[in-house]
């Protein structure tokens, strides 16, 4: 089948087949960066802009990196730059990015639903870099991506989220994502921090940590944050690390061969031990560089591109 | 004034527990009469009305109308032509205008541009506390000289309960209600919908019921305790439902309203972060809807209001964390309640009529709601069974948002009269 979606919006509404079909085009431009000249010149006169009205330095840089390895033109802006801080609306700014000529918007933005709502105002791609507590699909396919690298296929596997769930987005592109594989998803963390109501979504919801960790062929580790939003939802990073924390005892009780994964930014000593952050089981920094070949393959597929064409040259 | 004379209408007129084929008659001072002379029957104005139910002008105890201060979203002018388009003859403005209607002189402001604008019967509320900030009482005794009907500092729920007993204590020295919109803010900070499944998949932040339960229930408790009678504004959940109707029970004096969106929608509405449907309180799950019906059914809730809460286009095209809560209501009312409670769940008509005109006017002790002979000639014609193409844009409000825009709904206001006056007649404002 064609790649026919012009945005990527979230990862609840793609089917398999297109979740593969990325991964198909991440796994040959990942070969490709794997040469002494990685750049390849599929986007070659494009204009990416990259929006980000909401701070954010390694998926910027990432999504930066991914255009320019496809021989984009990238402008990037961030929120204390833009003109919404003179109270230019969402809308506003878009039809002017628009109207000088971008080709395609990656938006990252504090409120839920917005790249959608964009998608449906432009006629070029708009790709969510991370809406609110909704959706991040570029990290979910490559927190995916990743996965199958290891594991193969993902069916029946388990795969233990762990930490504040309530506000991430993460989570939830995962969760989609891993239900398409027909992965067995436990959510894990303090009662406050994750909503019983994510049950819905098909998945087991446990603040049983030992019950939880026991086997898992995954454990993903979510950045644990005591500020405004959480203030109320757990007494102290000391209690969260003495409850919830990853150390190695905990470890043990996983399947020998488990992943430990993080999104990043890591809190060290918080959500997870020093040592096992860099450990054998550890693929977080493998994470990262996942992500600017997934991130090739969605900017790609998104500009009008076709996974054989890339598949064929990456060989 | 010409006399009018509405010739074979399905007369419901719940006050008189009227409901048959028959005549209606306006005299000349604008009055519901008996019957015409036959030299007034000659002069009179006839309208055909075979087909049509003819029943008290509706009566809306929760409008907005932004006048003064945000009058780019609506006027007294165009709020009052919105609600004749509706069928309504009597409303209820609430107070967080700009400047808030918490002083005597902007309650006379309203009042002026309500006699020089208005085509029904507009009706100020005033403040519960000064600024509507929830910290010291507002002169209550002059906002009731002045002519508010209720007071309310609606959208802005009185967190201090002692400053609420205080409150309802005093008003109910002039026999003024107070309306409450029942939200407790430290469970709902930053939440724009309905706190559940559906916002744990949208990542938005979530409005538990709990919030609304707690204050309705801090109501129950202080209207039993002193005595005064407490309105809950707009009910959104299952739970506040069955404590007013236990509390009714038990002889508290505690009245409730429910909107139409909150009987005809769900947040499953939300899945395209549409901000039609964002409002406050937000639309729940289908059990709280239900449970919203039930109430209405057996008298835990007391009539229906809209809480018409106009906004412009471009205040609503936002993200929606951005974009501002409320939806338009007086031009799809009764359609949209006439969908769901008779056809959908098997309400008689005069039953719904009433919870639109006689209970609402009672709530607040205003003269209307009745065709009884003398009572003032408010009257609403409608055709039950008329299909139509509702479209906001064209509609009378200045603003457009409404979720149903673009539908085609069942039941249509015909004819609005006002004191004997035809203020709306088949799509237009006289």
């Amino acid at each position: 089948m064609p790649w026919t979606r012009k945005d990527l919006i979230t990862l609840e509404e793609l089917s398999l087949d297109e979740i593969d079909q990325i991964h198909a085009t991440a796994a040959a431009f990942k070969k490709i960066l794997g040469r002494s000249v990685k750049k390849v010149p599929a986007l070659r006169g494009k204009t990416i802009v990259n929006l980000f009205l909401e701070p954010s330095t390694r998926t910027r840089i990432s999504f930066d990196i991914a255009a320019k390895r496809l021989s984009a033109d990238v402008i990037s802006f961030d929120a204390s730059a833009s003109s919404t801080t003179k109270g230019e609306s969402l809308r506003d700014t878009a039809e002017n990015i628009r109207a000088l000529g971008a080709d395609m918007i990656v938006l990252r933005h504090a409120a839920s639903g917005s790249p959608l709502y964009l998608s449906k105002l432009l006629d070029i791609p708009v790709i969510n870099a991370g809406d609110g507590a909704h959706a991040h699909p570029t990290q979910g396919l490559l927190d995916t991506f990743t996965m199958r690298e290891h594991l193969g296929s993902l069916k029946g596997r388990k795969i233990v989220i762990l930490g504040d769930i309530l506000f991430s987005r993460v989570a939830r592109s995962n969760i989609h994502a891993l239900k398409k594989f027909g992965a067995d998803v436990t959510l894990c963390g303090p009662s406050t921090l994750v909503p019983r109501h994510l049950t819905a979504l098909g998945v087991t919801v446990s603040h049983d940590l030992r019950g939880a960790l026991a086997g898992a062929d995954v454990v993903m580790l979510l950045r644990i944050q005591h500020e405004r939003q959480s203030a109320n939802h757990f007494p102290s990073l000391g209690e969260y690390t003495s409850m919830f924390g990853l150390n190695k005892t905990r470890a043990s009780w996983l399947n020998p061969k488990a992943l430990i994964m993080h999104p990043g930014p890591i809190n060290r000593g918080v959500e997870i031990d020093n040592d096992l952050a860099d450990g054998p089981n550890s693929v977080i920094l493998e994470q990262v560089t996942n992500g600017i070949a997934v991130r090739m393959a969605v900017l790609y597929l998104c500009s009008g591109g076709q996974p054989e064409n890339v598949i064929a040259s990456s060989d | 004034m010409t006399p009018i004379w509405i010739h074979s209408a399905r007369i419901i007129d719940p006050a008189t527990k009227r409901d048959a084929i028959g005549d209606l008659y306006v005299n000349d001072a604008g009055k519901i009469v008996p019957a015409l002379s036959a030299a007034a029957k000659k002069r009179a104005r006839k309208i055909d009305a075979t087909g049509l139910v003819a029943c008290p002008g509706l009566v809306d105890v929760h409008v907005h109308f932004r006048e003064p201060g945000q009058t780019h979203k609506e006027t007294i002018a165009t709020g009052s032509r919105a609600a004749a388009a509706g069928g309504f003859t009597t409303v209820v403005c609430m107070p967080n205008t700009s400047p808030v209607a918490d002083n005597a002189g902007t309650i006379q402001a309203i009042k002026d541009a309500a006699d020089r604008d208005a085509v029904v019967r507009v009706y100020p509320t005033g403040c519960i506390t000064t600024g509507m900030k929830g910290q010291a009482l507002a002169p209550i005794g002059s906002l009731k000289r002045a002519g508010v009907v209720a007071i309310t500092d609606d959208g802005d729920c009185v967190q201090s309960n002692a400053l609420m007993r205080s409150a309802v204590e005093y008003a109910k020295m002039f026999d003024l209600p107070v309306m409450d919109h029942c939200q407790d803010h430290s469970l709902t900070q930053g939440a724009v919908m309905n706190e559940g499944v559906m916002s744990s998949r949208l990542g938005l932040r979530g409005w538990p019921n709990a919030a609304e339960d707690i204050i309705v229930s801090r109501n129950v408790i202080l209207s039993s305790y002193t005595g005064a009678h407490i309105h809950c504004q707009h009910i959104s959940s299952k739970y506040s439902v069955e404590l007013i109707r236990r509390a009714k029970a038990r002889g508290t004096r505690i009245t409730a309203e429910a909107t139409p969106h909150h009987i005809a929608l769900t947040d499953a509405a939300l899945e395209h972060y549409d901000t039609h449907y964002k409002m406050n309180p937000p639309v729940r799950t289908e059990e709280d809807r239900l449970a919203i019906i039930e109430g209405l059914r057996d008298g835990a809730i007391d009539i229906i209001a809209t809480d018409h809460a106009p906004h412009t286009d471009y205040e609503k095209d936002r993200e929606f964390d951005n974009a501002p809560n409320g939806i338009l209501g007086l031009e799809t009312s009764l359609p949209v309640t006439l969908d769901i409670l008779v056809r959908q769940s098997k309400f008689k008509l005069p039953h719904v009529i009433d919870l639109m005109t006689r209970k609402p006017a009672q709530l607040l002790n205003l003269e209307a709601g009745t065709l009884a002979e003398g009572a003032n000639a408010d009257i609403c014609l409608f055709d039950p069974k008329e299909k139509w193409l509702y479209d906001a844009k064209k509609g009378q409000s200045k603003s457009a948002n409404s979720p149903w825009s673009g539908q085609t709904l069942t039941a249509r206001v015909k004819h609005t009269i006002v004191g004997g006056k035809v203020v709306f007649e088949n799509g237009k404002i006289k």
